[in-house]
């Protein structure tokens, strides 16, 4: 007979098998058999967070930053309720996760028990699946299964809830195999007859642009490659979303910036004027479509996804591709290759107008602002933080808000997997976390939260988690003492009745630095920024980074809500004249 | 104009709405009810009725019945969503004046009252396949077999013959002819 194992043992056995190097986690009662085992597992290191949310955020980091799942590990009760940001933040953002939480044994299931949660109820919204394992025949298989559901087609969290007893009883461990034919569910559903009238829309026409999202990066390094092929090959304008940044270079000339409510004058006039809008990877979000029944109103538009239910969900399109990016694009490039190797030059001269009408856009410079002498501004702070890192292969993170759109705008990125923000949930907290994540992947890299002081109070506990692990991550803080977005918002839309955005009593953050054994550095004007950060690149520890920035700033350019994209508001000036009028104000 | 404080944008016109008849194939095991439900709270689309049950112990598939409403840009996002859980196996999405398509409910009707009302009661019902399934001095109980409709205008009518309590199924569906939904 074969040896038997527990099912903390088996817990191991598979991450073992689903090459899992680092999980991210908190002890508790109903998972004490588990962290029994770790001792004997010496190829899954284990990282003690602060926090549960902690842990999910630097699950995503980590996920995000290496393209391979990220696992934690949380207690049950408040444990795995602690862990539910993270994991709806992952769904938004279709980051690969598995979550293993412990349950109430099975008996006490039902029974209000200490520290009993419906998990598997509280989580089902927000996972792509997830299982209550009340046999222990099933806890192999369940654990494998998640991570396959977590990682194919449209990625996504899951979470596997094990009950204390199921941790102990024992049963027999089959060495896994990877079965061929994952899910049953098809992601490759298009054919060479959409390619080829994908290419035939191309080549008609003569307003192209290409509006690519996160789905590039989750296909891999590979889409990225091909990407830059067919941009290339095509001469087509290209603009990303906040999640795709990185999937194009951010500083070649066919990349128009990012695009959206707070994305560049030029991509978003380009995605209203168009005749051809091909989507890849990307989900028509709110905040990118602005005003729905105005968006890109002349265009034919082809959408490229793995997951089916993002076609059609916001916006009407002509030509649905279902499929991985990587191969959609791959195949895509050979056709082109195949039946019209002279492609680029006989489109060049037919989009050569669009291109000027481009540079018009363009040179407005809409991500301009203002600089000061005396004080540092933000995009100021932002923009030297690029050019002295950009040689370093840098990872960035951030928080959400004003920070967040201002890294967006004017931090440039070449490659895929450097650049970890939440989009889709928006969820203040994530960066220094995701950091934490970012930096236990990539040991020697560069890791930066560019963060705004309000946010990276929500998961500051954190910072002890680095301290712990001698993660050098770099906490950038745009310090403006206000909740920036907020803000902002109440000044155009509230009568500027600043309710509550303004945060009294911060704690000096240099202090909080040493305080928890890093490094606190601090820049008040613009002619120290530069040493300073240097001086913070150097340092071989974590640092906590307080860049006391203007307190005024506002993020421009803007779609203001309830306009279409080519009604921009640009900046301090241009607003005067093109207010936000009654009917805007109820359309935010 | 009213000032809102609303952080996104006002619905745009809503298009007309059609009645669907959802049929969903999915492994019969646990909170697989609530997922399919749940995606239907969660979304914002509408349950006008369901009928669930087991329809092959061997290989452990329930049949899940929904009636819902909604434009047609809706109803194509319930069933790429359903399609999207890990337990569903199939969905097959009936428009409800698809000719092809056999829409069933089932009701029990208590009536109580005197002989002469419990005869008319009866009597109308009679072209829904109507089954007396129990019956004292005072009462009956009639099961009939209807589309919704006919059973929401029988709940009505039935009032003036001593209709005291209304038990009713969801519909269920089934294709006419020789073919199946694959």
């Amino acid at each position: 007979m074969s040896k038997l194992y527990s099912g903390a043992e088996i817990v191991f056995k598979c991450l073992e098998d689903q090459n899992v190097e680092f999980i991210f986690g908190y002890p508790g009662g109903a998972v004490l058999p588990i962290y029994d085992e770790l001792k004997n597992f010496n190829s899954v290191k284990h990282i003690l967070v602060r926090h549960e949310q902690g842990a999910g955020h630097a699950a995503e980091g980590y996920a995000r930053s290496t393209g391979k799942p990220g696992v934690l590990l949380v207690t049950s009760g408040p444990g795995a309720t602690n862990a539910v940001t993270a994991l709806t933040d992952a769904y938004m953002d279709s980051v690969p996760l598995v979550c293993i939480s412990g349950q109430v044994p099975t008996h006490l299931i039902g029974t209000d028990a200490f520290q009993e949660a419906d998990t598997t109820g509280i989580t089902r919204p927000c996972t792509k699946h997830n299982w209550l394992v009340k046999d222990i025949k099933d806890l192999e298989k369940t654990i494998h299964k998640a991570f396959e559901v977590a990682t194919t087609g449209r990625p996504g969290p899951v979470l596997v809830d094990i009950p204390k007893d199921i941790q102990f009883l024992k049963t027999n461990y089959r060495k896994f195999k990877k079965q061929k034919k994952p899910n049953g569910k098809v992601h490759n559903r298009f054919s060479q007859k959409d390619i080829d009238e994908m290419i035939k829309l191309m080549s008609k026409s003569s307003k192209p642009i290409f509006y690519t999202g996160g789905g590039v990066i989750n296909s891999g390094p590979k889409a990225s490659e091909f990407l830059r092929q067919l941009v290339n090959m095509t001469g087509f304008p290209i603009t990303t979303t906040l999640q795709g940044l990185g999937s194009y270079p951010g500083d070649d000339n066919q990349f128009l910036g990012m695009l959206g409510m707070h994305g560049s004058y030029e991509a978003n006039n380009a995605m209203h004027d168009c005749d051809l809008m091909i989507n890849i990877g990307a989900r028509f979000d709110d905040r990118i479509t602005g005003k729905i029944d105005e968006f890109s109103p002349k265009s034919k538009k082809i959408h490229i996804d793995i997951d089916p239910s993002s076609i059609n969900k916001n916006v009407k399109v002509d030509l649905p591709i279902i499929g991985d990016v990587a191969e959609v694009i791959n195949s895509t490039i050979k056709t082109i290759k195949k039946l019209k190797p002279d492609f680029t030059k006989s489109n060049k001269q037919k989009v050569s107008k669009w291109w000027e009408q481009i540079q018009k856009w363009r040179s407005v410079n809409s991500f301009n602002f203002v600089n000061s002498s005396e004080t540092i501004k933000p995009q100021y702070a932002v923009q030297r933080l690029y050019e002295l890192t950009k040689n370093k292969d840098t990872y960035i993170t951030t928080e959400v808000g004003q920070h967040q759109m201002w890294a967006a705008q004017h931090y440039k990125f070449d490659k895929p997997n450097r650049w970890m923000t939440s989009g889709g949930l928006g969820t203040m907290g994530y960066g220094l976390p995701a950091a934490v994540g970012v930096q236990v992947a990539h040991p020697n890299k560069l890791v930066i939260d560019i963060a705004g002081e309000a946010s990276v109070l929500m998961t500051m506990q954190e910072m002890s988690t680095a301290v712990q692990y001698s993660l050098p991550i770099k906490i950038f803080i745009l310090n403006n003492e206000y909740m920036g977005m907020v803000r902002q918002w109440q000044e155009l839309l509230h009568d500027k009745n600043y309710s509550e955005s303004y945060t009294a009593a911060l704690p000096d953050f240099v202090k909080l630095a040493e305080a928890y054994g890093c490094v606190g550095i601090r820049a008040t004007s613009p002619e120290e920024l530069d040493d300073k950060i240097i001086e913070m690149i150097n340092t071989d520890r974590p640092v906590i980074f307080d860049c006391r920035v203007d307190k005024q700033e506002n993020c421009f350019p803007m779609i203001p809500s309830g306009k279409p994209h080519n009604q921009m508001l640009l900046g301090p000036k241009d607003q005067k004249e093109n207010k936000i009028t009654g009917k805007g104000k109820t359309l935010v | 104009m009213v000032k809102s404080k609303s952080a996104y944008s006002i619905p745009g016109k809503q298009g007309k709405l059609d009645t669907h008849i959802i049929v969903v194939w999915v492994d019969n095991e646990a909170g697989v009810l609530a997922r399919v439900v749940g995606l239907f709270s969660g979304r914002g689309y509408n349950i006008e009725s369901l009928a669930v049950a087991e329809v092959d112990p061997k290989m452990n598939i329930s049949r899940i019945t929904i009636v819902t409403t909604g434009t047609p840009q809706v109803i194509n996002q319930i069933k790429l969503q359903l399609k999207k859980l890990v337990p569903v196996h199939k969905v097959a999405d009936f428009n409800r004046e698809d000719k092809k398509v056999i829409f069933k409910e089932m009701a029990l009707f208590k009536i109580v009252g005197n002989q002469s009302k419990k005869k008319k009661a009866l009597n109308a019902c009679k072209k829904y396949n109507a089954v007396i399934l129990d019956k004292s001095n005072k009462s009956y109980v009639i099961q009939i077999t209807a589309l919704r409709r006919e059973i929401d205008l029988m709940s009505k009518n039935l009032k003036k013959f001593g209709l005291v309590s209304v038990s009713r199924t969801g519909a269920v569906a089934m294709t006419r002819g020789s073919e199946i939904f694959k």
